[in-house]
């Protein structure tokens, strides 16, 4: 415990530097898997292609991709760029396949009763299949967030500042505190981002809200007069 | 008016939905489509505002021949009730009721007033505006679907199956508010089902169609009922008439009203003594 006493200072450091580290693949992720995700939704031609690529990005491990990337890239393998573009790719990769299947999940009947309203078809996607997406894109980005989150501590390998120093450093030295303090600040940023992201959703999809209450009261009320008979 | 002259649609996949029909729709009347499943009746409703276009043949518009107007902008002087309301699942009642003037540039504060008169001319309670689709009953979601239909003031309105999904109390009621709405507006009612006493209660002209939208017959309910062209025209009102054909039997100097099994339906009373 002397040890977290004398080092507060480093594990908020290294806490602030990991969220940092976190945010950049989390938001391009998102961002980017949105239009890969429309690519192999809406067209079957690049359906197969654009899925079995991400596929295959993600099967790279993480070390040989800190190790591939540097001399692509003509960056230096102790660079940050070379951690967050990594974990990018792993974002896009996770996060176009639930990009697809989120839009996959619109109903027809909607999408054709806009079309029938009048939506153009950028028009439509905007304000009905974007929207109507969104459940399934909030549940795979809240998976990519936690598995960036985690991710940033293998980054120590190539020399990034996150809390994954805690662990090597901890494990080098013998000293449990610091390896424990280094697990449960990354599971706090973890949940941290978690949170945010499913209060996003509530202030952004309320009608998500309504419906899950609507089901509720319904078998609130099945239960009652089942209950009474 | 609405004019379909030959028109044929034949879907990618070799499906023949409708073959070289040519059909009249009169102007500020209902128009009934009535048939079984699968035989092109919201085929026929979406070649109206181009949802499909027609393989071959020409629908006009009041003399404009759709295939030249662009579609964004027809569909937005149509208004459509789908099979199955189509109501937007993330949009509160009253923001679904104004989609369409709202794209049509409608300012907030004008489409909210608007919205909420539909809502009353639907008999839908105000206290409802603010909820989502998920929340309302079935037979509200349609008045919703209706009124979604009215919000441009649409010279045309399509209907297809507009109350198929409620139990037959609330059909009657949204049946009656159709009649009600349609005396003082006087829409060009273009309306779907395969129910054909709804058929007969709604439409001025009723349209029996065969498989590949063969027109059977056209004509009023009266019409159609008194002199059925065809076999089929028969058989497919058949079952109903059998309810309708109803015979007068004497028992013990009453006059007892039978249908067609035998089962009395009425006694058969005189004008002054049954008061
Ligand atoms: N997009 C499509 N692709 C291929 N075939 C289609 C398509 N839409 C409809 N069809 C076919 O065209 C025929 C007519 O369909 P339509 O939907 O017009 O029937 P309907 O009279 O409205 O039936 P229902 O009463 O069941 O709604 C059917 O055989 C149907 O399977
Ligand atoms: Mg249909």
């Amino acid at each position: 415990m002397t040890w977290l006493g004398s080092n507060v200072g480093l594990v908020a450091e290294l806490s602030l530097h990991h969220v940092q580290l976190s945010l950049l693949p989390i938001v391009v992720g998102f961002v980017a898997a949105v239009p890969l995700g429309v690519l192999a939704w809406r067209f079957k031609l690049t359906r197969g292609l654009t899925l079995t690529i991400v596929g295959l990005l993600y099967t790279i491990p993480s070390l040989a991709l800190f190790v591939l990337l540097p001399p692509l890239l003509g960056i230096s393998f102790l660079s940050e760029a070379n951690v967050v573009i990594a974990l990018s790719i792993y974002a896009v990769a996770l996060m176009t396949r639930s990009a697809a299947d989120a839009f996959g999940s619109v109903d027809p009947v909607v999408r054709r009763s806009a079309a029938a309203m009048g939506y153009s078809s950028l028009g439509r996607f905007w304000a009905v299949e974007l929207p109507l997406a969104g459940p399934v894109l909030l549940a795979g980005l809240r998976v990519v967030a936690v598995s960036t989150v985690s991710l940033v501590t293998v980054g120590v390998l190539v020399g990034s500042r996150s809390l994954g120093y805690l662990f090597m450093n901890g494990l080098q030295r013998s000293i449990p505190v610091e390896i424990l303090s280094g697990i449960v600040m990354t599971v706090v940023i973890a949940l941290a981002f978690d949170g945010i992201l499913v209060l996003l959703g509530r202030l952004l999809m309320p009608w998500t809200r309504a419906e899950t209450t609507s089901r509720r009261v319904a078998r609130r009320l099945r239960l009652t007069v089942g209950g009474g008979s | 008016m609405i004019e379909f002259r030959s028109v044929t649609k034949r879907f990618p996949d070799g499906t023949s939905a409708v073959s070289n029909l040519d059909l009249v729709i009169p102007a500020h009347q209902t128009t009934v489509l009535v048939g079984s499943s699968g035989c092109g009746k919201t085929t026929i409703l979406r070649m109206i505002n181009r949802m499909v276009d027609a393989t071959s043949g020409t629908i006009e518009i009041d003399g404009d021949d759709v295939a030249t107007l662009e579609p964004v902008r027809l569909r937005r002087r149509i208004g459509y009730v789908m099979q199955n309301t189509g109501l937007l699942p993330h949009r509160r009642v009253l923001e679904n009721i104004v989609t369409v003037p709202r794209l049509n540039g409608m300012p907030k504060a004008e489409a909210t007033e608007l919205g909420l008169r539909l809502m009353d001319t639907v008999g839908l309670d105000r206290g409802l505006a603010r909820r989502y689709p998920s929340q309302l009953s079935g037979g509200q979601q349609q008045r919703v679907g209706v009124a979604r239909g009215l919000a441009v003031d649409p010279n045309i309105l399509l209907m297809d199956e507009p109350f198929g999904a409620v139990d037959p109390i609330v059909r009657a009621e949204l049946q009656t508010e159709l009649m009600r709405l349609q005396v003082t507006l006087g829409k060009t009612v273009v309306f779907v089902t395969h129910d054909i006493d709804e058929a007969f209660l709604l439409g001025d002209q009723v349209v029996i169609l065969q498989q590949h939208a063969v027109v059977a017959q056209r004509g009023t309910p009266g019409e159609i009922l008194a002199h059925p062209a065809s076999g089929f025209v028969s058989d497919f009102i058949g079952a109903e008439r059998g309810k309708r054909a109803l015979r007068i039997v004497e028992t013990n100097g009453s006059r007892v009203v039978v249908d067609a099994d035998g089962r009395p339906a009425g006694v058969l009373v005189d004008g002054k003594n049954g008061s």
